[in-house]
C-alpha cells in the first residue's frame, strides 16, 4: 500500500529526513518510535503534504501512484488520513457540517454520489458509538473550546467517518489520560481491518500496550535505525533510546571511516 | 497546489458578475444640481407642495453642510454638478401588469436572479424593484393589502397615503442630518414604503431590489418603514450595479419607526459594483440608516452583509427611546482589492432598561481597508441600560487593514456596557487541516469565512441566508469555493 524509498526532506534548508525506507501493507500496524526531534512528526507531515516540508530525494508510492506529486487534499481523497498531534480549531464551522463537506469531496473524487442525509446521519451515529464520541461534541464548532483529550478523540471520530486506507496517528497519545488513551485505542482497534493500515507515531511504549503493532521502527536523526516486532518496543521501554543513539553514532563513524 | 499567495491573488482577480448594462431608453434629468433640478424631479413625480418645500429645505441644508472628515479614509472629491439626479425607463409611468414592463427590463432582473412574476418569485417574499430612479414593480401588493399592510414604492405612497408619509418623513433622519442625507432629501427619486397596521404580523418577507443602470446617475432612494403597535415585519434589500470606470454615488436614507411592542428586522445584502483590481470605478455608498423604537418594548434589528462598493460609509443606528426597547446590529463587511469600508452602528439608549447588541465581523483581503466605528450612548434616564459589543476582524494576506473605533458615552451609573474585540488571520495550519480531510483550499477558506460570519448570517431570513453565504464565497473566491 505504501512504499517509501530513500526519502530525504528538509524544512527551511535544514535536512530532517535523511533517507527513510519503509513498506506498509494492508492489514498492518506499524509503530514509529524515537526520541524528540528524531523526525517522527516530520515524516507524517511530509506524507500528508504539509507546506514548507520539501522532499529533496527519494520517492513515496501510495496505492501504486506517486504520492509526492499530488496536493494534500488529493492525498486525503485517495485515502490517506493524518490524525494531527495538534488538531486545529475552526470557529463557527460545526463538526458535522465539516465532515459532511469532507465526505462529499472524498466521494466526488471517487466518482461516488453524495451520501444521502439519512445515510450520513446513520453512519455518524454508528461511528460515534464505535469510538465512544460524545454526541454533543458532534454538533459543536470544530474543535473550538475542546479539551486536549476531546480534540484527540475527535480525530479518531473523523478517522472512523472518513474510513481511510492508511491512517497516520501523530502522537495521538500525548496529553491523554489513561481513560482517554484506553477509549482512543479501543476505537482504533475496532477500525483495524485487513483492508487498511496504520502508522502509529509515538514517543512512549504505553500506547502500544493497547494497540499492538505488527512492526516497530525506531527513528533517530532522520533515519530508521532499527526495526523489529513489538518486542522492540518493550526493549526500548526498558533501556531507553540511548543505546540506539550510541549504536547509530557508531555506525555513522564506521561509515565515515570506510569513505 | 495553490499556496496562500495564489489564493490571495485569486481573491483579487475574481470578476464582478453583475456588471452588465441594460440597453433601455431612459428619461434622464439634465446633469447638474440646482433648485430647478429639484423642481423637475418633484414635478415628474407629481408631488404635493409640502413635499417640494421639504425637498427645497433639504437642498438648502445640503449647500450649508460640508463633507465629513472624521472617517478613516480620505474623502474622494465628488463633483455634485456632474451627476444626473433622475433617470427612469421611458414608456409607461405605471405598470398595471407585467406585460407592460419593457421585456429588456424583465430580462435584466431575471439575469440578476430577481424574477418579477409572482409565480416565479421566492415563495413568501414580496419584492419592490427599483431601477435607477423609479420603482418598477411591487409583487404581492394585493395580498398584503388584505391585511392592511401597505407595501409600495415611495412615489405611490406620496400619492395614496400622504398623511402617513407627511407624519413620518424625516422624523428619524431629518433633512439636515448630514450632507448625504440632505442631498437625498433634496433629490430622492423613489424607494420603498411599508406600513404594518396595529397587531399585524407581516406574513412574508418584504424585499426591495435596487439596481443602478444608467451612466452618470446617482441613486438616491428613500425607504420608510412604519411598524404600528404590536406589529412585526422583516424587510430585506439587495442591490447591484454595472461595472463602470467612473465612480457612481449612492446616497440612500432609510428610516424605521417601531411603535410600542413592534419589531422591525431590516436586512441588507449589499453588492454594488466594488471597482476593479486597481480600485478604478465602483460605487460610493454613503448611506444614512436609522431606526427609532418609539414605544415601550419595541425592537429594531439591523443585519448587513456588505460585500460591494468601492467605499462604504454607513452606520445603521437605533434610537432606543421607549422603555425596555431593544436595538441590534449584526454586520459582515468584506473589503478586498482597494475597497474601503467604514461602517458600524450607533445605539442611543434613552429609555429605561433598554438593551443593545452589536456583532460586527470585518473581513479584509487584498489591499482592502475595513474600519468598525461604533457609538454606544447611554443617556441620563436610561437606568439599567445594557450593551454588548463584539467586534471581530479577520485578515487574509498581509496587505490589508482592519481598524476599530469604538466610542462609549455613558451618563448613567447603572448601565452595563461590554466590549469585546478580536483580530485573527486565516492560518495556513487551518487550511492544511481541512486539506488533509479532502477539502481544497478554496472550499477551506469558504468554510472558515462562513463559520466566522455565521453569527451574523444566522440573523438573515432563511431565503437569503443561503444567498448571502454564496455571495460571501463568490466575493472571496479563490480562497472561497
Amino acid at each position: 500500500m505504501l512504499i517509501i524509498k530513500n526519502l530525504h526532506a528538509e524544512v527551511e534548508e535544514k535536512e530532517i529526513l535523511k533517507g527513510i525506507d519503509l513498506s506498509v501493507n494492508a492489514g498492518e500496524v506499524h509503530a514509529i518510535m524515537g526520541p524528540n526531534g528524531s523526525g517522527k512528526s516530520s515524516l507524517a507531515s511530509v506524507l500528508a503534504g504539509r507546506k514548507n516540508f520539501h522532499v529533496t530525494r527519494g520517492e513515496v508510492i501510495f496505492k501504486g501512484k506517486n504520492l509526492l506529486d499530488s496536493a494534500p487534499e488529493d492525498r486525503a481523497r485517495e485515502g490517506l488520513f493524518l490524525a494531527f498531534q495538534y488538531p486545529m480549531e475552526i470557529p463557527g464551522v460545526s463538526n458535522i457540517n465539516f465532515l459532511k463537506t469532507a465526505i462529499a469531496e472524498i466521494r466526488a473524487h471517487r466518482n461516488l454520489p453524495p451520501l444521502e442525509a439519512k445515510e450520513f446521519l446513520r453512519m455518524s451515529r454508528e461511528k460515534q458509538k464505535l469510538v465512544e464520541f460524545d454526541a454533543q461534541l458532534v454538533n459543536r464548532s470544530l474543535n473550538e473550546g475542546f479539551s486536549g483529550g476531546e480534540k484527540k478523540r475527535n480525530e479518531i471520530f473523523q478517522l472512523a467517518m472518513l474510513e481511510p486506507e492508511l491512517a497516520i496517528l501523530d502522537e495521538t497519545d500525548s496529553g491523554l489520560d489513561i481513560d482517554a488513551l484506553r477509549i482512543v485505542s479501543k476505537g482504533v482497534n475496532k477500525l483495524r481491518s485487513d483492508k487498511n493500515a496504520f502508522i502509529i507515531i509515538t514517543h512512549y511504549q504505553r500506547l502500544l500496550e493497547y494497540i499492538v503493532p505488527d512492526y516497530v521502527h525506531v527513528l533517530y536523526d532522520g533515519r530508521i535505525v532499527k526495526s523489529g516486532t513489538k518486542e522492540l518496543a518493550m526493549e526500548l521501554e526498558e533501556k531507553g533510546y540511548d543505546w540506539l543513539k550510541e549504536e547509530a553514532r557508531g555506525k555513522e563513524t564506521r561509515e565515515r571511516a570506510t569513505i | 497546489m495553490p499556496n496562500d499567495n495564489e489564493i490571495i491573488d485569486n481573491i483579487a482577480n475574481k470578476e464582478y458578475e453583475f456588471g452588465f448594462v441594460t440597453d433601455i431608453e431612459m428619461d434622464t434629468a439634465p446633469v447638474g444640481l440646482d433648485e430647478s433640478t429639484i423642481r423637475y424631479i418633484s414635478e415628474k413625480k407629481n408631488e404635493p407642495e409640502w413635499l417640494l418645500n421639504w425637498r427645497l429645505k433639504g437642498f438648502q441644508a445640503f449647500q450649508r453642510e460640508k463633507l465629513p472628515e472624521w472617517q478613516n479614509f480620505p474623502m474622494p472629491s465628488i463633483d455634485f454638478q456632474k451627476i444626473s439626479y433622475y433617470a427612469a425607463p421611458k414608456s409607461k409611468k405605471k405598470y398595471d401588469s407585467l406585460d407592460q414592463v419593457d421585456p429588456e427590463l424583465l430580462a435584466t432582473f431575471e439575469k440578476l436572479g430577481i424574477p418579477l412574476s409572482e409565480q416565479k418569485t421566492l415563495a413568501g417574499v414580496a419584492v419592490d424593484v427599483v431601477f435607477d430612479s423609479i420603482s418598477v414593480k411591487t409583487t404581492y401588493k394585493e395580498k398584503l393589502a388584505e391585511l392592511g399592510i401597505i407595501f409600495c414604492s415611495f412615489g405611490e405612497a406620496v400619492q395614496e397615503h400622504p398623511e402617513l408619509v407627511q407624519k413620518y418623513l424625516g422624523s428619524v433622519v431629518p433633512y439636515s442630518d448630514n450632507i448625504f442625507a440632505a442631498l437625498n432629501a433634496a433629490v430622492f427619486s423613489d424607494g420603498s414604503f411599508v406600513y404594518i397596521p396595529k397587531g399585524v404580523r407581516c406574513p412574508m418577507e418584504l424585499s426591495t431590489y435596487f439596481r443602478i443602470n444608467t451612466e452618470n446617475t446617482g441613486q438616491f432612494e428613500r425607504t420608510l418603514i412604519i411598524a404600528d403597535e404590536g406589529s412585526y415585519v422583516s424587510y430585506l434589500e439587495g442591490c447591484t450595479a454595472p461595472m463602470r470606470d467612473e465612480n457612481q454615488l449612492h446616497a440612500a436614507v432609510v428610516e424605521l419607526i417601531a411603535l410600542g411592542n413592534a419589531e422591525i428586522k431590516y436586512s441588507t445584502v449589499q453588492n454594488w459594483y466594488p471597482g476593479d483590481k486597481e480600485g478604478k470605478g465602483g460605487i460610493y455608498n454613503f448611506v444614512t440608516k436609522r431606526g427609532i423604537c418609539k414605544g415601550d418594548h419595541g425592537k429594531i434589528s439591523w443585519t448587513q452583509v456588505e460585500t460591494g462598493s468601492s467605499i462604504t460609509w454607513k452606520y445603521p443606528s437605533v434610537i432606543l427611546q421607549g422603555d425596555h426597547s431593544t436595538g441590534e446590529f449584526y454586520s459582515v463587511a468584506v473589503t478586498r482589492n482597494r475597497q474601503i469600508a467604514d461602517t458600524g452602528t450607533k445605539m442611543h439608549h434613552i429609555g429605561r432598561n433598554t438593551r443593545s447588541r452589536i456583532i460586527s465581523k470585518g473581513i479584509s483581503a487584498g489591499h482592502g481597508n475595513n474600519s468598525y466605528r461604533g457609538l454606544v450612548q447611554i443617556g441620563p434616564k436610561a437606568d439599567e441600560a445594557r450593551n454588548f459589543t463584539q467586534c471581530d476582524s479577520l485578515l487574509i494576506g498581509d496587505q490589508c487593514g482592519a481598524h476599530t473605533f469604538p466610542y462609549i458615552e455613558s451618563k448613567n451609573n447603572s448601565a452595563t456596557v461590554e466590549h469585546e474585540a478580536t483580530t485573527s488571520k486565516i492560518g495556513e495550519d487551518q487550511i492544511f487541516y481541512l486539506n488533509q480531510r479532502g477539502i481544497d483550499s478554496e472550499k477551506a477558506v469558504a468554510l472558515i469565512i462562513n463559520g466566522y460570519a455565521r453569527e451574523v448570517l444566522n440573523q438573515l431570513p432563511m431565503e437569503f441566508a443561503v444567498e448571502a453565504q454564496k455571495l460571501l464565497s463568490i466575493t472571496l473566491e479563490g480562497s472561497v469555493g
